[in-house]
């Protein structure tokens, strides 16, 4: 059932499945972020209560969401590498961390630029914002430990472990803040069956949600190719690539 | 493998107590911190009642990440490590009684300590009583938790830093729930949840932590 996994462990593998599918995440990832934003916030129907102030939803909230998400894909990435030993699984977890740190910085930043006028304050101490912090944390420690070591191959071993620690605590986190402490407003659209968002706002934000979601795929994929090349640079296949790229060049 | 384990346990608990200076010293960086409190915010009585636990519990841990340091590093600079893991036997098991000698020379006398800081900041009874417990729970996942990050950074030159780094935020959790225990000691309201969360995160720890930290030796083992 694995079995058509498996050749993606070969770094080589991996690194043309990157380039395979580099266009299919990066062209509709800037598509959708284009459609998304403008929509959101250029034609989209003002809130009753915020009035403008509220389209910064459309950058908050999805990047909220998927930085939480980018640390589950990077904890299943780590254990993929440490279940099976790939060395590929832990470039794919590394390329992500710092884009997932990236986009946490976002969520808070929005975030705070938001609850300036609407709490009149520009950080609280406040569940969801004292979780996300805490999940910015928890990458810098795992870039941080991929980076003090010298041997990348054992850096991304440790860097897995630390990241594996980090999901186990991310729910125990979030609820231990929860109900030590809440201001945000509660979720609006993962009630599904009745969003407490109108309809005309939420189809601009789940598309806002898509485009991020394959930007970051895009990116982490080109990171990731990157990654590759680093570690293989004196392989043959890699030398190969370099001397077909550089005669295309000469060529055009 | 009884022999091993007992073996282990006498070499530490001698090595751990040749090397007092050492073993005090956490505890004293513990009590001078707690004493920097008064100083700093003021020595009112019902404010320090008021930062108590959380400033015993901020300090518990800083001085944690000071003590774990030592846990696996002569281990791994004269080899005997790596004898342990050739030896065949289990490192899971290896590790665990190594964390729980640390925890009995460490942690130990901290607790054993707190009437001493509750008596500094002015907690009442009850609080102590709180504090107490959640430091009975509390600290042995200190310990657990903590020596995954120290069996990764133990191969670095500088790993004191960064070990601090990992394990802050993992600590937290544990913090929110030790300070609310005792805060709600305080005002004589029922603190079993709390309790029952920190020693549900121990148990979580003490099934999967020590092959977590065998894991991650191997790894800086390399």
């Amino acid at each position: 059932m694995w079995k058509w996994l498996h050749p993606y462990a070969k770094p080589e593998r991996a690194y043309q499945l990157c380039v395979t599918l580099q266009p299919y995440f990066l062209w509709p990832g800037i598509l959708c972020l284009l459609v998304g934003s403008l929509w959101g916030l250029a034609f989209a129907p003002q809130d009753y209560q915020q009035g403008d102030s509220f389209r910064i939803i459309y950058i908050h909230v999805p990047s909220a969401i998927l930085s939480m998400s980018t640390y589950v894909a990077m904890a299943v990435a780590a254990l993929v590498g440490i279940v099976w030993q790939w060395r590929t699984a832990f470039m794919a977890m590394i390329a992500m961390a710092p884009v997932g740190a990236v986009i946490t910085f976002i969520a808070l930043f929005t975030g705070a630029a938001w609850g300036k006028p609407m709490w009149g304050t520009w950080w609280v101490w406040d569940a969801r914002l004292t979780s996300e912090l805490i999940l910015l944390f928890l990458y810098l420690g795992v870039i941080a430990l991929y980076g003090a070591f010298e041997d990348k191959q054992q850096a991304g071993k440790a860097a897995g472990v630390m990241a594996l620690v980090g999901v186990v605590n991310v729910p125990i986190i979030h609820y231990s803040v929860e109900w030590w402490n809440t201001l945000h407003q509660g979720a609006t659209i993962s009630k599904f069956d009745k969003p407490s968002i109108a309809p005309e706002m939420l189809w601009p934000l789940l598309i806002a949600l898509l485009g991020l979601a394959l930007f970051i795929a895009a990116v982490t994929v080109m990171r990731m190719k990157n990654e590759i090349i680093r570690r293989e640079y004196h392989r043959p296949w890699v030398k190969d690539l370099a001397a077909r790229a550089l005669g295309d060049d000469h060529a055009v | 493998m009884n022999t091993l384990i007992n073996g282990i346990f006498k070499r530490d608990m001698a090595l751990a107590f040749r090397q007092r200076s050492e073993l005090a010293q956490p505890l004293m960086f513990l009590l001078m911190v707690i004493t920097l409190f008064p100083l700093g915010i003021g020595p009112g009585p019902v404010t320090l009642q008021k930062i108590g636990p959380g400033v015993i519990w901020i300090a518990a841990i800083l001085s944690s990440l000071l003590a774990m340091e030592r846990l696996f590093r002569d281990d791994f600079w004269d080899g005997s490590l790596e004898q342990y893991m050739l030896s065949g036997q289990s490192v899971a098991a290896i590790a665990a009684i190594k964390v729980l000698v640390h925890w009995l020379v460490s942690f130990l006398p901290l607790v054993l300590f707190s009437p001493l800081l509750a008596l500094f900041l002015n907690l009442t009874v009850d609080m102590y009583v709180a504090l107490m417990l959640t430091l009975v729970l509390g600290t042995p996942l200190l310990s657990l938790v903590g020596a995954i990050a120290v069996g990764l950074t133990v191969g670095l030159q500088r790993g004191g830093v960064l070990l601090a780094l990992l394990l802050i935020p993992v600590f937290i959790p544990l913090l929110i729930f030790a300070t609310s225990a005792v805060d709600s000691a305080a005002l004589q309201l029922p603190y079993r949840a709390q309790l029952a969360i920190i020693g549900a995160m121990l148990m979580l720890a003490m099934a999967t932590a020590p092959f977590a930290i065998a894991y991650a030796l191997k790894v800086s083992q390399n």
